[in-house]
C-alpha cells in the first residue's frame, strides 16, 4: 500500500491505494446517501488520485445538506476541520470544496473557526492547496456576510492573486468575477480594482489569458462605469497583448464586450476605443487571432449599423475575406447572415467570390463542405444572376469530387438551389447537366446523377421526372458495374411515387424486373425491395396488380447476406472489379450499417 | 504597428478597396492559389521576453576588461553587467543588430573574465551579477506552439534569444563554479524565490536550457545548504502537479537526474520525508503517460533509494505492481526493464516477501501477445543473480509461473518466445527435476480435470436442448409428459459438473 510510509496513513487506510480504480466506490457511496458512509468518504478525499477526490468531496457536499444543523456541527464539521488540518497536501484539498456547504448553517462560534481554516488553506505551503482555495475562494465568498468579505475575503484574494505562482494567480481571477457581485462600486473600486488591473498586466501570459477568457463576466461584474474606465483600456492592452493566446482570446470578447456595454454613447465607445485595435488585428501576425476575430468580427454590424459598418466594418471583412489562412475567410463567410441584415450581401459580392472560389477548391474537405453548407444562403443573397456566371459552375465541379461526404452535400445544395430558383431554372441550368454525367467513364460519377435525381425529382415535379430523368435512369440500367445497377433500382424505388401509373407499368415495372433477375445478389436485393413498394403504390392507385407477381422482396430469402457495396472514396478510375473493396469513408460505413440493420429487423 | 487598411473613405466601392499586398479581385483567378496549398507556416515563435522592455537604450561598446587598470575593473565590470541586463527582440531578426552584438560580445568577455580571472568576484558585484542573470532568463515560458507537445515526437521549440541566453547561463555556471565564489555572500540574492524562478524554467521546450538548468541547479543545490530543503520541496510540488493535475512539464527527465545524484548523498538512515518521496512521488511517476521520456532517470533514483535501503524494496515492488501498465505494451517492456534493476539489487531476505506477486506479473507478461513484452520478461532468466534467487526459492516461484509458461510454451505464436520459454524449462528442469515432475503432473491433472468439466459442460447443454426439443414435440403431439423423464438425468449430469 502506498501510504504505507507516509505519516497519512491513518485516514487513508481505506483509500491508500490512491487509485482511479476506487472512483466506482465514490460514486456507489454517493447513491448510498447515509451519514454512515461519512468514514468511507473521508479517506477517499485523502487519496491522490484527483477523480477519486473529487467525487469524494462532491459527495460530501450532498450529504452535508442532508443534515440538521446539529448534526452538521456535531459530525460534518469535525470533518471538515480534520480534512483541513491533514497532513498530506490531498485532503487540505478536499477541504476546500466542503468549507462553502457547512458555512451557512453553523453558528458564529463555529463559523469563525470556519473562516480561520480557509484563511490559512488561502496560505498553505503547497501550491496544490493554495490552487484549491483559490478556485473555491468565489463559492466560499458568496456564503459569506458582506462585512466578512470585506474583512477577509478580499485581504485572501489579494494576496492569491499576487502568489508567486502564476497558476494559483489565474485562479484569483475566476474568483474575481464571484467577489465583484457582491460589493458596491465604491468597494470595488477601492479593493479589488487594484488587483484586477494588476492581472491584467500580469507577467505571466496564462494569467492575462485568463482574463480576457472571464471577460464578459467581469464586465457584468464590475458593472458599466468600471468597465468604461478600467476595463476598456485593459481590454486594449489585451488585443495587443504579446502573446498570441492573450490576443486570441481577446478578440473572441469583442463582440460580447460591445454588446454588453451601456447604449447610451455605445457607439462613440466602439468607434473611438475598440474599433483602431480590431483594425491591428485583422493584420495580425498569427493566424489564430485573426480566426478569433474572424467569427465574431461580423456581430458587430448590427450594433453599430449601416452606416458604421459600410464605412468602417466593410473594408475589415473584405481584407479578411482575402487573408490567406482558409479558416479566416470562411468563418466570415459562417456569418455572413449577420452583415446582410444590415447591409445586404451584395456590398460583399465583389470580394466574396474570390474568396468562395478559393475556399470551394480548398485541399481540406471539411473547408469545402463548410462553403457548400452556405451556397443556398449565398444564391438567395446574391440572386439567380449572378449565381448562374459565377457560382454555377463550383456547384456542379463538387459533384465530382472526390470525397463522397462533399459530392453528397453537393447533391443536396443541388436540392435547396432548385427549391430557391424554381423548376424552370432547374430544367434549363442543372438537369441537362447532371444528366450529361450519367455517360462518365466513372462510375462513381454515373451514380452521382443517379443521387441528384434521388434529390431532385421530388421538387422539380412529375413532368420533368418523368420526360428528362427517367429515361436516363431506365438506360443505365443496363451498367456493367452492379453498384449503378442497385442504386438504379434504389433511385426508381424512390422516385416511383412522384410518376403516373403509366409510367410505372409500362417502363418502370419492367426494368425491375429485369433487374430483379440480375445475376448480381445486391442487385437482385434492391430490385425486389423496389419492386415490392412500387406494386404497392400501383395498388394503391386501384392498378389490378397479380398477387403472385409480387415476391415479398427482403424477408423472402432468409439467407440473404447483404454484401455491403460501397461508392468508394476512390477516384473509381480502376477496374470494376475492385469495387467490391471497403473503404473508410464513414458515411458509407453508416449507410451500410443501415442496410444490414434494415436487413435483419425484416428477418 | 501601423495597419495597412486604408482610411475608411471609400465605403461604397468594394471593388477598390485599396488593400495594397492583394491584386484587385476583377478575375476569379486574380490571385496565387498556391498560397493556400502550402503547408501551415509555422508560428513565429514567441517569447515573453520582449514585452518589458522599456525604452531601448543605445548600446556602445565599452572598453575591454583587460585594458583597464585594476582600480577601474569593477567599475567597468558593473558597466558591462548593467549593459548585458537590456533585452533584445530576436523574433525579429534584423533589429537592432549593432545593440545585440555589443551585449554579445559584453557577455562574452564577462564569461571569459569571470572564468579565468581570480579577484574579480568582490562582494559589491554580486547584487549586480544576479540582477543581471534574472533579468535574462526569468520569464514567463511562451505557450506550447503545440497544445499536444509529444517530446518524442514533435520538434521542440527553440528559444530565439538562445544567442545570447546561452551566454549567460554560461557565465552563470562560470560564475557559481569560480573558486571566489562565497556561498555566504551570494546567498542574499540566490534565495528562495530566486530557487523557485528557476525551477519554473525547467519547463522550457529547449532541450540546451534545460541541460544548463540542470547543470546550475545542481551546483546551486551543492553550494547553498540552506536551499537545498526548499529545492526538494518545490521538486515534489512540480511532480505531484505533473502527475495528478497537468500531466505537462519539459524538465521531469533533468530534475530527476539531479534528484538522483542527491539521493545519492543522503545520510542514513533515510529520513520520513525522504522515504515519503519515494512513495508518494516517485511511485506514482511511473503512472504518467509520458514516462518513456524520464524513466531512465526515475529507475536511476529508485534504485538508488533500495541501495540506500533494502527495507523499502516491498514498498517498491509492491508499488510497481501496483501501477502496472495494463494496455501500453511499450510501458510494460520499461517496468520490466526497472525491476531488472531492481532484483539486480535485491537483497534475498526481501525477494522472499515480493516473489509471489512479482513473479505471478513476470508470468503474465511472459503470457503477453506482444512479443517484445514476453521476450523481456524471459531475459530475467538469463541474469545469474536472479536465476540464483530463484533456484534458491524454486518452490514458490516455480509453482506461481510453471502453468503460464507452459501453456505458453504450445500457443505462443512467435517462435523467438517459444524458443525462449524452452530454455527457461529446461533450467527449470535441471535446477530441481523432482519438482519440476511433479508440476508437470499436476500441470496435466489439471488440464484433463479441466477438459473433463468443459466436455460435461457440453453434454448438460446437449441434454437441455434435447429436451427443449421433446417438449415441442410433446406440446404438437399428445399430451405426455416427456419432461417428468428427463429432469432427473439433468439433475445428475449437473451435480457431477
Amino acid at each position: 500500500m502506498a501510504g504505507a510510509a507516509g505519516p497519512g496513513a491513518g485516514p487513508a487506510a481505506a483509500g491508500g491505494d490512491g487509485d482511479d480504480s476506487l472512483y466506482p466506490i465514490a460514486v456507489l457511496i454517493d447513491e448510498l446517501r447515509n451519514e454512515d458512509v461519512q468514514p468511507p468518504l473521508e479517506s477517499l478525499a485523502t487519496v491522490e488520485e484527483t477523480v477519486v477526490r473529487d467525487k469524494a468531496v462532491e459527495s460530501l457536499r450532498q450529504i452535508s445538506q442532508e443534515h440538521t444543523p446539529i448534526a452538521l456541527e456535531a459530525h460534518f464539521v469535525p470533518l471538515v476541520k480534520r480534512l483541513a488540518s491533514g497532513d498530506w497536501f490531498t485532503s487540505r484539498t478536499s477541504a476546500c470544496g466542503l468549507f462553502s456547504v457547512c458555512y451557512p448553517r453553523a453558528s458564529n462560534a463555529v463559523k469563525a473557526e470556519i473562516r480561520q481554516h480557509f484563511r490559512s488553506l488561502c496560505s498553505d505551503d503547497t501550491p496544490m492547496v493554495r490552487r484549491a482555495a483559490a478556485s473555491k475562494l468565489g463559492e466560499f465568498a458568496k456564503v459569506l456576510e458582506l462585512a466578512s468579505v470585506k474583512s477577509e475575503i478580499v485581504p485572501l484574494f489579494t494576496n492569491l492573486a499576487s502568489d508567486e505562482q502564476d497558476s494559483v494567480r489565474l485562479l484569483a481571477v475566476e474568483a474575481c468575477v464571484s467577489i465583484a457581485q457582491l460589493l458596491s462600486q465604491d468597494d470595488l473600486e477601492a479593493l479589488v480594482m487594484p488587483t484586477l488591473r494588476q492581472a491584467a498586466e500580469d507577467k505571466s501570459w496564462r494569467v492575462r489569458y485568463m482574463v480576457a477568457d472571464k471577460f464578459s463576466e467581469l464586465q457584468k461584474a464590475v458593472g458599466p462605469k468600471i468597465t468604461l474606465n478600467d476595463l476598456i483600456p485593459a481590454f486594449q492592452n489585451l488585443l495587443k497583448d504579446c502573446e498570441a493566446e492573450v490576443r486570441a482570446a481577446a478578440a473572441h470578447k469583442v463582440k460580447e464586450l460591445c454588446e454588453n456595454l451601456p447604449i447610451e454613447g455605445r457607439e462613440t465607445t466602439i468607434m473611438n476605443q475598440i474599433l483602431p485595435y480590431i483594425k491591428e488585428l485583422v493584420s495580425d501576425t498569427n493566424q489564430h487571432v485573426k480566426s478569433a476575430l474572424a467569427s465574431v468580427i461580423m456581430g458587430l454590424s448590427t450594433i453599430l449599423g449601416k452606416e458604421n459598418t459600410i464605412e468602417h466594418l466593410l473594408p475589415l471583412f473584405l481584407a479578411q475575406l482575402k487573408d490567406e489562412c482558409p479558416e479566416v475567410r470562411l468563418n466570415i463567410i459562417s456569418n455572413l447572415d449577420c452583415v446582410n441584415e444590415v447591409i445586404g450581401i451584395r456590398q460583399l459580392s465583389q470580394s466574396l467570390l474570390p474568396a468562395i472560389v478559393e475556399l470551394a477548391e480548398d485541399a481540406k474537405w471539411r473547408v469545402r463542405l463548410a462553403i457548400i453548407e452556405y451556397m443556398p444562403l449565398l444564391a438567395s443573397q446574391l440572386g439567380v444572376e449572378f449565381f448562374d456566371e459565377k457560382l454555377n459552375s463550383l456547384c456542379m465541379a463538387w459533384l465530382v469530387d472526390h470525397v463522397y461526404a462533399i459530392r453528397e452535400a453537393a447533391t443536396n445544395n443541388l436540392m435547396k438551389l432548385v427549391q430557391k430558383f424554381g423548376t424552370e431554372w432547374a430544367q434549363n441550368t442543372i438537369v441537362p447537366k447532371v444528366l450529361v454525367m450519367a455517360n462518365d467513364p466513372n462510375y462513381l460519377h454515373r451514380m452521382t446523377t443517379l443521387f441528384c435525381i434521388n434529390a431532385l425529382s421530388e421538387t422539380c415535379g412529375q413532368e420533368i421526372t418523368t420526360k428528362q430523368m427517367l429515361p436516363i435512369v431506365l438506360k443505365m440500367a443496363g451498367d456493367q458495374v452492379a453498384n449503378v445497377r442497385f442504386n438504379v433500382a434504389k433511385s426508381l424505388q424512390k422516385i416511383g411515387p412522384i410518376l403516373d401509373t403509366n409510367a410505372l407499368q409500362g417502363e418502370v415495372k419492367p426494368v425491375l424486373q429485369k433487374l430483379g433477375q440480375d445475376e448480381d445478389m445486391d442487385v437482385k436485393y434492391f430490385a425486389q425491395e423496389a419492386i415490392s413498394v412500387v406494386a404497392q403504390r400501383l395498388r394503391k392507385l386501384d392498378f389490378p396488380v397479380k398477387d403472385s407477381e409480387v415476391p415479398r422482396a427482403p424477408g423472402a430469402e432468409k439467407n440473404h447476406f447483404l454484401r455491403p457495396r460501397v461508392p468508394g472514396e476512390d477516384t473509381g478510375k480502376g477496374p470494376t472489379y475492385r469495387l467490391h473493396v471497403n473503404t473508410r469513408d464513414t458515411l458509407v460505413q453508416l449507410e451500410i450499417a443501415e442496410l444490414v440493420h434494415f436487413s435483419q429487423s425484416r428477418d | 504597428m501601423e495597419t495597412k487598411l486604408p482610411p475608411a473613405s471609400t465605403p461604397t466601392s468594394p471593388s477598390s478597396p485599396g488593400l495594397s499586398p492583394v491584386p484587385p479581385p476583377d478575375k476569379v483567378d486574380g490571385f496565387s492559389r498556391r498560397s493556400l496549398r502550402r503547408a501551415r507556416p509555422r508560428r513565429s515563435h514567441s517569447s515573453s521576453q520582449f514585452r518589458y522592455q522599456s525604452n531601448q537604450q543605445e548600446l556602445t561598446p565599452l572598453p575591454l576588461l583587460k585594458d583597464v587598470p585594476a582600480s577601474e575593473l569593477h567599475e567597468l565590470l558593473s558597466r558591462k553587467l548593467a549593459q548585458c541586463g537590456v533585452m533584445f527582440d530576436f523574433l525579429d531578426c534584423v533589429a537592432d543588430l549593432k545593440g545585440k552584438e555589443v551585449k554579445r560580445a559584453a557577455l562574452n568577455e564577462l564569461v571569459e573574465c569571470v572564468g579565468s580571472t581570480r579577484g574579480v568576484l568582490i562582494e559589491p558585484v554580486y547584487p549586480d551579477i544576479i540582477r543581471m542573470i534574472s533579468v535574462n532568463i526569468f520569464r514567463t515560458l511562451p505557450p506550447s506552439e503545440n497544445p499536444e507537445f509529444d517530446p518524442e515526437e514533435d520538434e521542440p521549440n527553440l528559444e530565439p534569444s538562445w544567442p545570447h541566453l546561452q551566454l549567460v547561463y554560461e557565465f552563470f555556471l562560470r560564475f557559481l563554479e569560480s573558486p571566489d565564489f562565497q556561498p555566504s555572500v551570494a546567498k542574499r540574492y540566490v534565495d528562495q524565490k530566486f530557487v523557485l524562478m528557476l525551477l519554473e524554467l525547467f519547463d522550457s521546450e529547449d532541450p540546451r536550457e534545460r541541460e544548463y538548468l540542470k547543470t546550475i541547479l545542481h551546483r546551486v543545490y551543492g553550494k547553498f545548504l540552506g536551499l537545498r530543503a526548499y529545492i526538494r520541496k518545490q521538486c515534489n510540488h512540480i511532480f505531484l502537479r505533473f502527475i495528478y493535475e497537468l500531466e505537462h512539464f519539459n524538465g521531469v527527465a533533468e530534475l530527476l537526474e539531479i534528484l538522483g545524484s542527491i539521493i545519492n548523498g543522503f545520510a542514513l538512515p533515510l529520513k520520513t520525508e525522504h522515504k515519503q518521496f519515494l512513495v508518494r512521488v516517485l511511485i506514482p511517476l511511473h503512472s504518467v503517460k509520458s514516462l518513456s521520456v524520464f524513466h531512465a532517470q526515475l529507475a536511476y533514483c529508485v534504485v538508488q533509494f533500495l541501495e540506500k535501503d533494502a527495507t523499502l524494496t516491498e514498498h517498491v515492488i509492491r508499488g510497481l505492481l501496483k501501477y502496472w501498465p495494463k494496455t501500453c505494451t511499450q510501458k510494460e517492456v520499461m517496468f520490466l526493464g526497472e525491476m531488472e534493476e531492481i532484483l539486480d539489487v535485491i537483497e534475498p531476505s526481501q525477494f522472499v516477501k515480493i516473489q509471489e506477486p512479482l513473479f505471478k506479473q513476470v508470468a503474465r507478461c511472459v503470457s503477453s501477445p506482444h512479443f517484445q513484452v514476453a521476450e523481456r520478461a524471459l531475459y530475467f532468466w538469463n541474469n545469474e543473480y536472479i536465476l540464483s534467487l530463484i533456484e534458491d526459492n524454486c518452490h514458490t516461484v516455480l509453482p506461481a509461473v510453471f502453468g503460464t509458461l507452459y501453456q505458453v510454451s504450445k500457443e505462443h505464436w512467435n517462435q523467438t518466445i517459444v524458443s525462449l520459454i524452452y530454455n527457461v524449462l529446461k533450467t527449470f528442469m535441471e535446477m530441481n527435476g523432482k519438482l519440476f515432475d511433479e508440476l508437470t503432473a499436476s500441470y496435466k491433472l489439471e488440464k484433463q480435470q479441466e477438459q473433463q468439466k468443459a466436455q460435461e459442460r457440453q453434454e448438460l447443454w446437449q441434454g437441455l436442448e434435447e429436451l427443449r426439443l421433446r417438449r415441442l414435440q410433446g406440446a404438437q403431439g399428445a399430451r405426455e409428459t416427456p419432461l417428468q423423464r428427463l429432469t432427473p438425468q439433468v439433475a445428475t449430469s449437473g451435480g457431477q459438473s
